[in-house]
């Protein structure tokens, strides 16, 4: 296991270069001038484009550029942004927010779309089955830029129940809203995965075993049922949350919540190459750690697999 | 039904396990199968009943059946009785038939692999039954397991009750299965075709496992078999199965000696024997009936070469020809004297 792990991180590297080289290059391949429009309505003074393209080395080719900007974020310096601020900065005030709105996600899409998948397992054919099921297909269909306008003008801007956008330094409860409205799609093939897996194990062999040893019901399905049936389920969640701890654009945008989503956004807009080379890195090694620990998880769930 | 005759008297101790003219139905939204049309057997303490028949012929649910776990629906118990020790488990609630699982009657099945939970150990599985049906603690319970699998005779079972059932082998599983299955010490055993899933040299020490352990623990043992070969050993007496029904029972040796029923005839001709090396492999002709469907008459007609017009319109029934022995045909007399 260990020399697995190991092998797993080593393939960071790779991955790593890869990812941040090609969008370094597209960042920098947009179409335009990414200083025109940044001195008012003016055009920007000579000079100040001259000192900015110094700056970020906008005069090498694009390999020499990478291979600098590849060095400074070796050294821990994420670079600036052409308004002098330090990403690194930008990147500490987002983060703790996406990471707010993705646990809440994640625990709203686990705890209620397992739950509704065992009651409706267990129920049979009846009718919170097709309940949940005309529900989850209903959340399937909607994408989140539709429920997240609904809800925000329903219930934000004509019942009043909730502000429409948030403060700038957003709290928990202030992100429960745009929380759900995030994990409800994931929410909904939790639920349908945990039936399928739940209706797929009720009728093996082991649980009929289970039952000739005499044991509760309970227990027949908490212990036997329900281990074997989460597996599946285990691993979607785990890497859903990767994504999500990538930050929700649509979301984000949507209820104005100041998450990483919403920097990159911005970034990409005002190409801000350093920046969203910077974030996208970053990114891309949370999602790759996040996958390597649903591989892990994987393994101690299911003892039949062993990466050795 | 006849062969309980003797036990329904009154004074008489009750029988272990009596199974009276049990029907049970399949329902499905396209048809009604009748997987069992009147099954009747028993089992006395220390004795083995070998029951035999085809695929579909209901061994299996009758089983299930006995020991409370027929999948409900589609399998429904529409008519007859199981009295285990004279008490009646059809009309028992849940919760003692629950009681009687794994205390009283126990059950192995065919594929241990599948039969055995793929992500918990050996060792959870079978302690899990004294922790949760003897209140001991996970330790303790976890070395009555080792205790459990030493008695079946796997070797260095001190380590072996941390291993999954994927790191045994297959006969090694079935051993851990029998472990599981005689945990809290049952007096009826229901082995499911326990060796079919089996290499030929472990199907033998493993039936001589189950036979040795009958014999030390006094157990009645049903065994469910389609292999004739098996069931000639240890089997004291045979109940042959044919669409949900019992078509022939006897004594072992009996049976062997001159079967009172075409079917079982069929089945003993089909066993591959070296001395008729190179002969055709005779087998019984045609296909089991269609349970949604079963033939008007003896279920077997059309498969007998026997039939005649009565077989067509008249069910069978069984009756005893001989002290202890039972056959549902027309012409079991005829067949019984024969030679």
């Amino acid at each position: 296991m260990g020399r697995y792990i190991l092998r797993r991180l080593l393939q960071l590297i790779p991955v790593f270069i890869g990812t941040t080289f090609i969008i370094y290059s597209l960042v920098w391949a947009l179409p335009g001038d990414p200083f025109a429009g940044k001195c008012g309505s003016r055009a920007c003074p000579e000079a100040y484009v001259q000192m900015m393209t110094e700056k970020y080395n906008l005069d090498e080719p694009l390999p020499v550029q990478y291979v600098l900007y590849l060095g400074q974020l070796f050294q821990g310096n994420f670079g600036e942004t052409f308004s002098g601020l330090e990403v690194s900065t930008l990147i500490q005030n987002a983060y703790p927010v996406t990471i707010k709105l993705a646990a809440i996600a994640l625990v709203f899409e686990a705890v209620i779309g397992i739950a509704a998948g065992i009651l409706t397992a267990l129920r049979g054919n009846g009718f919170v089955d097709n309940l949940v099921l005309a529900a989850t297909l209903f959340l399937i269909a909607v994408p989140v830029f539709v429920s997240g306008f609904v809800v925000q003008i329903v219930f934000g801007v004509q019942l009043g129940w909730m502000n429409p956008s948030v403060s700038t330094d957003p709290t928990i409860g202030e992100l429960v809203v745009p929380g759900l409205i995030l994990g409800s799609l994931s929410m909904a093939y939790i639920a349908r995965l945990t039936r399928t897996a739940m209706f797929e194990n009720k009728r093996a062999d082991y649980i009929r075993t289970a039952n000739a040893k005499g044991l509760k019901p309970r227990r027949v399905v908490s212990v036997h049922m329900l281990r074997n049936s989460l597996i599946p389920v285990i691993t979607f969640i785990g890497t859903d949350f990767g994504a999500l701890m990538g930050g929700a654009i649509v979301t984000e945008g949507i209820f104005n919540i100041p998450g990483i989503g919403n920097l990159v956004f911005q970034a990409i807009g005002g190409q801000e190459g350093t920046t969203v080379t910077g974030v996208v890195t970053l990114l891309v090694i949370v999602y790759l750690l996040m996958n390597l620990l649903v591989d892990i998880l994987y393994a101690a769930l299911d003892p039949r697999i062993r990466y050795d | 039904m006849s062969a309980t005759d003797e036990s329904t008297g009154g004074s008489t101790k009750p029988r272990l396990l009596e199974v009276e003219d049990l029907h049970v139905e399949f329902r499905t939204r396209e048809a009604t199968a009748n997987v069992l049309n009147g099954v009747g057997y028993h089992v006395d303490a220390g004795e083995t009943l070998a029951v035999l028949g085809e695929s579909g012929s209901g061994k299996s649910v009758t089983a299930q059946s006995v020991m409370g776990i027929l999948d409900t629906p589609p399998g429904f118990v529409t008519k007859g009785a199981i009295r285990y020790r004279g008490e009646e488990l059809l009309a028992a609630t849940e919760d003692r038939r629950r009681e009687l699982r794994g205390e009283n009657m126990a059950m192995i099945f065919q594929d241990a692999l599948s039969a055995l939970n793929p992500v918990y150990t050996v060792g959870f599985q079978i302690a899990e039954q004294f922790r949760f049906r003897r209140g001991m603690s996970r330790k303790d319970a976890m070395a009555k397991a080792a205790e459990m699998l030493d008695m079946v005779k796997i070797p260095n079972a001190k380590q072996r009750v941390k291993e999954f059932p994927h790191q045994f082998s297959g006969g090694m599983r079935q051993r851990a299965m029998i472990a599981m299955s005689l945990a809290l010490d049952p007096d009826l055993l229901i082995a499911d075709e326990p060796t079919t899933a089996l290499d030929v040299t472990v199907q033998a020490q493993i039936m001589d496992l189950l036979d040795e352990l009958r014999r030390e623990r006094g157990m009645g043992m049903i065994l469910i078999t389609h292999d004739l070969g098996v069931v000639a050993e240890v089997a004291d007496r045979i109940a042959v199965m044919y669409a949900g029904r019992v078509v022939e029972e006897s004594d072992a040796e009996s049976l062997y000696e001159r079967p009172a029923h075409p079917y079982t005839e069929g089945l003993m001709e089909s066993i591959p024997r070296l001395d008729q090396k190179g002969e055709q492999l005779a087998s019984i002709k045609g296909l089991p009936p269609n349970l949604a469907n079963i033939p008007e008459g003896c279920p077997f007609h059309p498969r007998c070469h026997r039939a005649t017009d009565e077989c067509r319109r008249k069910v069978p029934e069984l009756l005893e020809l001989r002290p202890g022995r039972y056959s549902a045909c027309h012409f079991a007399e005829e067949l019984i004297s024969s030679e």
